[in-house]
């Protein structure tokens, strides 16, 4: 299970650098079905594992010109603010009302995967017109 | 005709934020804190789109503007749930050390696939774990 688990962790990272979503969304299943996590115990855990995936992931995109880390620290200082408020509610939840949102939460990841994809013009990151839509905006500086 | 949106892109580019740009990053970290405290997930899904709706980044720099947020965010997450006692540091360690790798793989993949049939292949499979957690 040990080694299952390491795995899941192995490819959550890899969908995560692929997709710009984060691993959470396969770390929280992972602990749940495979190590046998409460949700709670689960998500708390999920968000410790996040920063290592989360420092390697912004230290690539820093070396391709990616990072505003203006803006990231701002976006960061405020969501602080954000996520007692997230704690408590999560903890207020029953663990079965919390796995059924979790699981509604992923059904809404998934629709909007799936129409990123299947979107007519590309806008996301793995795509090929990047240098012409973010051209503009850096030479005016 | 210049939209908001773009000149308070410039003032950000040029270092120079403008208060309303600052009150709009501080309201994006606010929902995506709860929301990722909520589900133990970093927050970007929320976090890349409003970036491009609500600041104007482009989708490049909107996710790795988000991962670098999602840094400060993840931590204060895993540190309120760790005043709780609700942690489980060997399982953090078991899951995120392998996944720090895999991340590295994957923003290199990204530079290099056409990754329209992975994403659909991976909502797929999100919706069957979905279910999973649901039955």
């Amino acid at each position: 299970m040990e080694i299952l688990a390491a795995l899941l962790g192995l490819l959550g990272g890899i969908l995560a650098g692929l997709f710009g979503v984060g691993g959470g969304i396969l770390f929280v299943p992972t602990l749940v079905l495979v190590l046998g996590l409460t949700q709670v115990h689960a998500e708390a855990t999920s968000l410790l594992a996040i920063l290592p995936a989360v420092i390697a992931g912004a230290w690539r995109q820093q070396r391709y010109g990616n990072v505003d880390w203006r803006a990231a620290l701002i976006v960061g200082l405020g969501s602080i603010a954000g996520v007692e408020g997230g704690v408590e509610l999560a903890k207020a939840l029953s663990e079965d009302v919390l796995r059924r949102l979790f699981a509604v939460f992923m059904f809404v990841v998934a629709a909007s995967l799936a129409w990123r994809a299947f979107r007519a013009q590309p806008a996301y990151p793995s795509d090929d017109d990047s240098d012409r839509s973010r051209g503009p905006s850096f030479r005016r500086v | 005709m210049k939209r908001p949106s773009r000149q308070s892109r410039l003032g950000l580019l040029n270092g120079v934020a403008s208060d309303a740009s600052v009150v709009r990053l501080l309201g994006i970290g606010l929902v995506a804190g709860v929301f990722s405290a909520l589900f133990g997930v970093g927050g970007g899904i929320i976090i890349v789109p409003l970036l491009v709706a609500v600041v104007g980044f482009d989708g490049r720099r909107a996710t790795g503007t988000s991962l670098a947020a999602i840094g400060i965010t993840a931590g204060a997450g895993a540190v309120a749930y760790g005043l709780h006692g609700d942690l489980k540091i060997g399982s953090a360690a078991l899951i995120g050390l392998p996944a720090a790798l895999g991340a590295v793989a994957g923003v290199t993949l990204q530079q290099r696939l056409q990754t329209r049939t992975l994403t659909i292949g991976f909502s797929l499979f999100l919706t069957a774990v979905g279910i999973r957690l649901l039955v």
